[in-house]
Order: C-alpha cells, then structure tokens, then sequence
C-alpha cells in the first residue's frame, strides 16, 4: 500500500538540503546536516532516531518553532509554493501555525495552560483561524471535543486541565491541534509519557483522525513499536542526517544501514532470553566539530576506509529505498547484517512473500 | 470557602492573642524610672508609689492583663499614659492613622503600578538594555540600606525638584517624595518576582503548544504567560503590606509625617505601654490578615486551589 502511495500522492512538503545551527555560549552546534525529505500527501511518516538525532528539531523548523539561538544556515522548506526557511516575522508563521501544520507535544501534563479552561485553550486555537465567536465557538469546541472521544464534552468543557487524567489531557492537545484542519501534524512524541494501555488508545485516536481528516503525519518517536503500527515510512535519524529512509516493511526487514541494523538490534523484543541486550557501542558524535565521512562510523563495527574520509550520498535500494552508507557501493565488499537482522529479513519474506 | 475564612479568621485571633499577652508582659518589666519620666528624681517614694498604683501597675500581672483584655472585648485600647496622658488611645489613632493609611496605600498602589509592568518590560527583553538597567534599580534598591537611601532622597532630590522636605498634610507636593521611597522597595520586589515567575513560564509546554496554535505573541504575553507568573507573586503581597508599615516608621519620622509609623518609635521611647500594646495589637493584624488575604486571592486567581478539605486528596 506504502509503495504506491508514496509514488503517486502529491509531495505536501518539500525539505532540500536543511542546516540548521545552535550557537550554544559561542560555539556552533551542527544540528541538520544537510537534510532533504519529501513528505507525500496522505502519508504517515515516523522519523526514528535516538535521543540528540535531532528528529525534534528537524520538525520544528516546519513551524517556526527553533529556540531563539538556533538559525536555518542553508536550504528550503517548500510548502505550497513557498519557502518557510526564508519566514522570518511572527505574522508569516502565523498563518502556517495550526492552520496548515500543527503539533501534538509529547508531555500533556505540562502542555496545557493551568489556569484555563479545556473549552477556552480549544476554543483560541479555532477563534483565530476560523473566526468564531461565541455559541458558533461553543458548538465548534464540543464538536472538537468529541471528535477525540472525550465524553461528557459539556460538562468537560468547563473544567480545568488539572481535572482532567494524562491519557484526557493528551486527547485535548490533539483537540487543539486537529481543531483548525491542518494538512500537516507532528506528533513529537506523543505516547512516551502515557501508560502502555494508553498508548494503544491515543495512537488508534491519532490513526482515526488521520484517516477522517485526510491529515498527514509525522511522528518523531524512538519507540520502534509505535513506529510500526503507524508508519507508512521511516525515516532513521543519526547525527542531525537522515541516514535510510524507505517504507515501513523496508526498513524493518531488509535494512541496509550498519545504524538501521544496531538500532533494530536494540530491540528488547529481539533478543534471545539469556542473552544480554544488544547496545550500540560508543557515543554519538559531538556536533560542534565538522563531522567527516559518514558519522556513524567510529561505532560501526563494520566501517570502510572509506566512510572515515567522505561523506557517502544516498544509494537507492528500490525507488522507494534509500540508504547512506558507502557499504552499498558496487566496489565495497559484502557485509552481512547481524543474524537477528537476517532472521528478521527472512521473517518478512514469509509475512510478504517477498 | 466561608468555612474556610471563618477558620482562618479563628487562626488570627488566637495568634493575635499569643502576640498580645507575650508583649504585655514583656512590657512589665521595663523599669519603672520610664514611667515617671524627667521628674523622677524629684519626686518621693510615696508620690511615686501613688502615680504607679493609679496606673495601675502595682495589680499582679495577671489582673493587669485581664482588665487590658476586659477592656479590649469593649473596643477600648485604654488611654494613653505619656504620650498625651489620659486621652484616649482610639482619639489618637483616628487621628494619626488616616494619613499612614493613605500613604501606604498609595505607595503599595505605585509599587503594583510601576513594579508589575517594569518586571514584563524586563521578560520582554531579557537580556537586553532595558533588563538590565531594571535590573541595576532592582539590585541597588535592594542592596542599599533602607535609611541610606531614604535618607538620600530627602537630603538631594528635594534640592533637585525643588519639592518640600518636611510633609504638610494639605499640601501635595510634599506627599510625593515620602510615597515614592515607600513605594521604592516593593517596586524592586514586584519587578524582580515578576521577570522571575514569567521567564520561568515562558519555558513551559504549554507556552510552545500556544506558539504552535499561532497564538500572536503578545496575546501568549498576556493571556498565558501574565496570570501564570501572577499567581505566585500574589504570595508576596502579604510581605509587602508588612514592609511597607516596617518603611513607613523610618520614612514618617524622617519627614515628620503625623502618622502612626513615627508614633510607634515615639511611644515605645517614651514607654507608654498602653499605646504600644495598641500599635502592636494593629501591626500584627495587619500582617495576618494581609497574609489570608494573599491566601484568599491565590484562589481566587488558581483554579487548582480550593478551600474545601478533600479528605487528605493531596
């Protein structure tokens, strides 16, 4: 389904060639290192990455979020026909701001104002997009309420955020954000601080208004169980570089990237009972150096000579594929990928038939 | 929440009464010399046994303080004994405390007026001059002594304007400057609490998922990030009642300002115990139901606040 979708719906934001930089006390923190990404109308895409990757920044820029000290140093952002890396005022990203792209923040016991009420923090988000006041307001916001299966809208309408359970409070924030129809929502994380029953309940709410909205997603998670039963497509993040993306069958089961296969590898679920859990050796780099050659290879057991000195481009495994590691170049030599990889490899083999 | 007052309101007067006896006895031992005043030497043993028993300070202790707390049930503070014997302390204060009321209201009125809005200016450009130079008046306000500054005030700033150095009631020019050093350290307070408390918000989540909404900045200023920061500083609000009464003492007489502040400094110089027992029967109400009210307000502005008991919920 994936693979069609992807190569025929319509490109709804286009990202080429992304930098953005901190400067952190003087120093200059490298954050996106030259990212490009198109997102496809209707798609739900997870970008995965551990903690530091920058898959919250990246998505940030969509909506004029960065901190005060962070600059976009190069690239574009196209999103019907204009460019938010050149926005700069307060205005223009107002009008891309819950109208066109919206956000579902990871922490719902913070992300709510507590001295106002549930019908009030809605009821702002849809007075300045849509313009409604009063009962036609009131009508919309219960609606909203509803729609995220909140029961009781009247009665919940008035109370107050602390009245309200984690699981309640994270189905209004995305009230609030799906309130103004946006095209685009980031979800930055938005089951880590629920319970695991939870969970289930957000993500099969976030699936539902995606599909009765027509929305498209992005979900910024490290959690590769939520991943799978959202995404169409993965993007994996290391170092502030998107390092394979492809869809969700591909990523999983034929990875091609050393970090794609140790990052699998790190799933509990995958190891052997007994046996002590894999971890990924070594620390991610610093990013206030230039990195050179590929970033992940100072913790790649499987590193080339190569992936120390240049930088490898992106080589496509299939037409939706794609991975940036120098081992998938003609002249490298064959390596395979760990055997709980391969095992998984063979694994969607059978659920797929190849 | 009536409940609630009327516990509170049960809480204060049982302080009051604690501060109360504990400062009338203290009082007793004050050696008798201070009564008598200037003539003591020249009087006999027997007159000043007589002065001293009509006073009543020859009843035991206890006796004294019965008859004090009798009289007090009646609204009666007693007369003065020094400081204009024998006329009644309630006729001194209404006359006295008008004009400390007012000043002290007004100066509270500035400090709210001109400290709030400094302490916003001061989070809207954090980090920039006019943070820093509010800033630079918060830390010098606050790290100067009072009675220097105070002092400064009177001695330059009359000179510089050209306004009067000692208070007139009927005259207004000679109100400002004894206001606004009263005002001048809750103004330091408030901005100081004010930019704390907002940059404090401004970190929040919910102050990114307003941004995210395409709330207008200013609007996430005043609607979110303002009543947030406001609710902690009405904490403070108690404290400053009780600073500006403690400002008004040094200010009053500093500028002979006919209030209670001075009469305070006066009467415990003097000795008169039944005005000092009055004065501090005041103060200390004032600083209780300063702090209820604070309470009172916080849950006016805090929905997460209620006065009724939830059977240990927290």
């Amino acid at each position: 389904m994936t693979v069609e979708n992807s190569s025929t719906a319509p490109v709804i934001l286009s990202v080429r060639d992304l930098d953005i930089k901190f400067n952190l006390r003087g120093r200059v923190l490298n954050a996106i290192r030259g990212i490009s990404l198109d997102l496809y109308q209707g798609e739900s895409l997870a970008i995965v990455g551990e903690s530091g990757s920058g898959k919250s920044v990246f998505t940030k820029t969509f909506m004029g979020l960065l901190d005060q000290n962070g600059v976009i140093a190069g690239g574009e952002i196209l999103y019907n026909g204009q460019d938010l890396a050149t926005f700069r005022t307060e205005r223009q990203w107002r009008q891309i701001r819950g109208r066109e792209i919206a956000m579902v923040l990871q922490d719902p016991m913070t992300s709510l104002n507590p001295l106002k009420t549930i019908g009030s923090q809605i009821g702002e988000a849809i007075a300045i997009h849509q313009g409604l006041r009063g009962a036609a307001l009131r009508a919309k916001v219960l609606e909203c309420l509803g729609d995220v299966g909140i029961p009781d809208p009247e009665h919940r309408y008035k109370q107050y955020p602390h009245e309200f359970s984690g699981g309640m409070r994270q189905r209004v924030v995305i009230a609030i954000a799906v309130a103004c129809r946006p095209k685009i929502l980031i979800c930055d994380e938005p089951t880590t601080a629920l319970d695991v029953t939870i969970q289930a309940q957000i993500l099969d709410l976030l699936k539902n208004l995606k599909r009765k909205y027509d929305l498209t997603t992005i979900y910024i998670t490290h959690d590769l169980g939520v991943v799978a039963n959202v995404a169409d497509r993965i993007a994996v993040m290391y170092a502030g570089d998107i390092v394979e993306i492809g869809s969700c069958e591909e990523v999983f089961y034929t990875p091609k990237h050393p970090y794609t296969w140790a990052l699998l590898s790190s799933l509990p679920q995958l190891g052997v009972k007994g046996q002590e859990l894999y971890s990924i050796q070594g620390a991610p780099p610093n990013l206030f150096t230039e990195v050179k050659g590929d970033a992940f290879a100072p913790r790649n057991p499987h590193a080339l000579k190569i992936d120390f000195e240049e930088r490898p481009p992106y080589f496509e495994v299939s037409p939706t594929h794609k991975a940036r590691t120098w081992l998938l170049d003609p002249r490298a030599p064959k390596v395979e990928p760990p055997e709980h990889i391969r095992e998984l490899q063979r694994e969607g083999v059978r659920r797929h038939g190849g | 929440m009536l409940k609630y007052i009327a516990k509170r309101l049960g809480q204060a007067v049982l302080t009051l009464f604690i501060i109360i006896t504990i400062i009338f006895c203290l009082l007793r031992m004050m050696p008798e010399e201070g009564y008598l005043g200037a003539n003591y030497d020249k009087m006999s043993e027997v007159q000043r046994e007589t002065i001293l028993t009509e006073m009543g300070l020859r009843d035991p202790v206890p006796v004294q303080l019965a008859k004090f707390y009798r009289d007090l049930l009646h609204g009666n503070f007693g007369t003065s004994w020094i400081y204009r014997p024998n006329v009644a302390i309630t006729e001194i204060l209404a006359d006295k405390a008008p004009v400390s009321i007012r000043m002290g209201l007004m100066a509270i009125g500035i400090s709210l007026v001109v400290g709030i809005p400094l302490g916003v200016l001061m989070t809207r450009f954090k980090g920039h001059i006019p943070d820093k130079l509010g800033m630079a008046f918060v830390v010098l306000v606050m790290a100067i002594p009072q009675a220097v500054y105070h002092l400064f005030i009177q001695t330059y700033l009359t000179d510089a304007l050209s306004l009067p150095m000692l208070f007139k009631e009927a005259n207004v020019m000679s109100w400002i400057l004894p206001t606004v050093s009263l005002s001048l350290y809750n103004t330091a307070t408030f901005a100081l609490w004010m930019r704390r408390y907002m940059v404090d918000e401004l970190n929040k989540d919910y102050v990114r998922l307003a941004r995210a909404k395409g709330v207008k900045n200013s609007v996430i200023m005043a609607s979110h990030v303002f009543p947030n920061a406001f609710v902690p500083l009405i904490q403070t609000i108690p404290t400053m009642i009780l600073s500006t009464a403690m400002g008004s003492i040094y200010v009053e007489s500093l500028y002979s300002v006919p209030g209670m502040g001075g009469l305070l400094v006066d009467v415990i110089q003097r000795q008169d115990n039944a005005m000092v027992q009055a004065l501090v029967l005041i103060y200390a109400a004032l600083g209780i139901i300063g702090l209820l009210l604070g309470d009172l307000l916080m849950g006016v502005c805090d929905p997460r606040i209620t006065f009724v008991e939830k059977g240990g919920a927290r």
